[in-house]
């Protein structure tokens, strides 16, 4: 019976196999080949070079898990405790956002915070320009917010926030209800309940919200290249400039691929480790 | 929970779809086999006639394309790549299956030194002889077997004339410190080394490491001195119109456009000399749909093609005919004569272009190091 259901399979393993396998192996051998062909380690000896767009993209990357778990916890925990009617309603417009092109949203963040944008405009309006300069002698026209660091963050949030609140709500909605009871009973208050139960139990869904967003994070391109303005390069950025910009180096460029898998992996790795070793803990 | 984990990787899956969109495909028409209006092509029988094109954005009237599938029955698929550069690694990986390319004068070289591209014939493009002799014969295709050109302009310096205190005449203006924060360099290292390459007065073609290396730093000192707001290809376009910049290098028929949603901007071509290009359709080696594509090249060659183009486009035309008669078009379509200030800066005249060149294919070993200093660049 099983082995009968198990054919099902076959088309996602050749999907993957197709999809997912063959493109890793080609990356794999790119990167270790030069460009006239033959086995080289030149590629991975030039990564130096890129060490600072590395931990560029890296502490971004972390800034906006950080921000999207920071926001996105509390507003799973506070959907899972209203009525399904909310919930729903909750549901269908933190996904509204996403039945839009991706890049389209990003397109429109630049007219939002643009030096001459819509953001500033209304600070024009509303006087705060003014006040600011009054309050520190400055004479400034606007606030720079357009090609920063903190524009790409914001833009990486605001793409990858749902990512991070789907798999949190659905653990926590689905947390069982008595063992909450059970630790009111025992005396705990409601600090400890979310401390020592809810907060443990909601871990799974955490940890997956933590990848889900990180991950897509560190690798970006369009979002760095649209609001950070190009001054600032990306990991995406490099990556994608070396098989679509004026540099054409595929070799460099599934090197820089690879040793960026390598490093999520890594980390992947050693939070899931520690993640199970917190579910253990739970169970016993 | 398992449930979501893959409802979610599946919502991402298909966000990620879209990241790749960025070609434009048009869409194909509802009745392709509307035999009423389609005598002339006689091949219903050997089933669809395709032709696969690739050029640039906000780069041809697109009502075009729509009249070429109705006279000719041949469905068009336009696509378009953000620069020579992208186009080329498009064609390298194998990614795009086109038939007719638009690449520009040194790209164009790079394409037949690299043996990409096909001879055309010319017999079933009678409209070539409608192309001004000054486009042909041109170093990127000195014998004339590869190319049919579409249009040329030159590369100049947009300012918004409220946001800067003199009129811009130099390229000094892309690496001054006084415009920090309010400068928008070109994201593309040809036309960005060339800007540094003519401000420290050498030939936009050199093939020196040591004025190349130059013309790098000069770039790189302008960056880390915060003279750049951002770098960009068609982003521009909003950022010009929308006054979020003051000075930025773009190609003259780009500024035409821009101008017609902000008065304010002004275009210059530098008293240094800057770049002229000739943008030509060219036919790939490997194309699938030779005959089409032939026929599609005549079709954009002839002067009513070239007029509505570069009423929409802005770029001059290296159509005699088209060029010459687009004022009295002009003022016959909305009634009113053309500024022929705006028509100079199109279609450049003999002085300005005294002080422009044409790019040359670089060697290899210089492409090289255009490439690796241009990544140092972004870091």
């Amino acid at each position: 019976m099983k082995n009968k259901l198990s054919h099902f399979a076959i088309p996602y393993v050749v999907w993957m196999a197709l999809f997912v396998v063959a493109p890793i192996i080609m990356v794999v051998v790119y990167a270790f080949s030069a460009a006239e062909g033959g086995f080289t380690l030149a590629n991975f000896a030039r990564m130096g070079t890129y060490t600072v767009v590395f931990t560029r993209s890296f502490k971004l990357a972390i800034i906006a898990t950080l921000v999207c778990l920071l926001i996105g916890y509390p507003v799973s925990y506070m959907m899972s405790k209203e009525g399904p009617r909310f919930q729903r309603i909750a549901m269908v417009l933190i996904m509204l956002p996403m039945w839009m092109n991706f890049l389209l949203r990003t397109y429109s963040w630049m007219s939002i915070l643009e030096n001459n944008g819509l953001l500033n405009q209304l600070f024009q309006k509303i006087g705060l320009i003014a006040l600011y300069n009054s309050i520190f002698g400055t004479d400034i026209q606007f606030f720079r917010m357009m090609n920063t660091q903190g524009a790409v963050v914001l833009g990486m949030v605001y793409n990858y926030l749902p990512f991070m609140i789907l798999p949190i709500y659905s653990v926590i909605v689905k947390l069982d209800n008595s063992l909450i009871e059970a630790a009111r009973d025992l005396g705990a208050d409601t600090f400890n309940v979310f401390r020592r139960v809810i907060l443990p139990l909601s871990l799974p869904g955490v940890l997956s919200g933590i990848t889900m967003v990180f991950v897509p994070s560190v690798s970006t391109f369009a979002i760095s290249k649209m609001l950070g303005g190009g001054t600032e390069m990306m990991l995406g950025d490099l990556i994608e400039q070396q098989f679509l910009g004026g540099a054409y180096n595929p070799q460099l460029g599934a090197a820089i691929s690879l040793v960026m898998m390598i490093i999520v992996v890594v980390c992947m790795v050693v939070m899931n480790r520690f993640g199970e070793g917190e579910e253990q803990a739970v169970m016993l | 929970m398992k449930k979501m984990v893959a409802l979610t990787l599946a919502l991402m899956m298909a966000a990620s779809l879209f990241l790749t969109g960025c070609s434009v495909r048009k869409d194909e028409p509802s009745t392709p086999d509307s035999s009423d209006t389609d005598t002339s092509s006689g091949s219903n029988s050997s089933g669809k006639r395709v032709v696969n094109v690739c050029s640039w954005g906000e780069y041809i009237d697109e009502n075009l394309i729509y009249q070429f599938e109705d006279e000719t029955g041949i469905t068009v698929n336009y696509q378009t790549a953000e620069s020579n550069e992208a186009l080329y690694s498009l064609l390298k990986t194998g990614a795009g299956d086109y038939d007719v390319i638009v690449p520009s004068d040194y790209m164009i070289a790079r394409l037949i030194e690299e043996d990409m591209l096909a001879e055309l014939d010319y017999s079933n493009i009678p409209n070539y002889d409608l192309i001004g002799d000054q486009y042909k014969s041109l170093s990127f295709d000195p014998e004339n077997k590869y190319t049919v050109p579409y249009t040329w302009g030159t590369l100049g310096i947009i300012y918004n004339t409220t946001m800067v205190d003199e009129p811009i005449t130099s390229w000094d203006a892309m690496f001054d410190e006084k415009y920090a924060g309010n400068v928008l360099m070109i994201r593309n290292s040809r036309d960005a080394l060339a800007a540094a390459l003519l401000d420290l007065g050498y030939s936009i073609n050199t093939t020196d490491e040591a004025e190349i290396r130059e013309a790098y730093q000069l770039l790189a000192d302008a960056k880390s001195k915060g003279v750049y707001q951002s770098f960009v290809m068609d982003e521009i376009f909003n950022k010009m119109e929308g006054g979020n910049a003051a000075i930025a290098m773009y190609y003259a028929g780009d500024y035409l456009t821009m101008l017609e949603n902000n008065e304010d901007l002004a275009y210059v071509v530098p008293e240094e000399g800057s770049n002229w290009f000739v943008d030509a359709m060219c036919v790939l080696k490997n194309a699938q749909h030779k005959e089409e594509a032939e026929a599609w090249i005549n079709f954009i060659a002839s002067t009513e093609a070239n007029l509505a183009n570069m009423d929409y486009i802005w770029y001059a035309s290296p159509n005699t005919k088209a060029l010459e008669t687009y004022p009295d078009y002009y003022e016959e379509t909305y009634g009113e004569a053309l500024d022929m200030g705006l028509y100079e800066i199109m279609a450049a005249p003999a002085d300005v272009l005294d002080r422009c060149t044409l790019y040359e294919n670089l060697p290899a070993s210089v492409l090289t190091l255009y490439n690796d200093l241009w990544t140092e660049l972004g870091i």
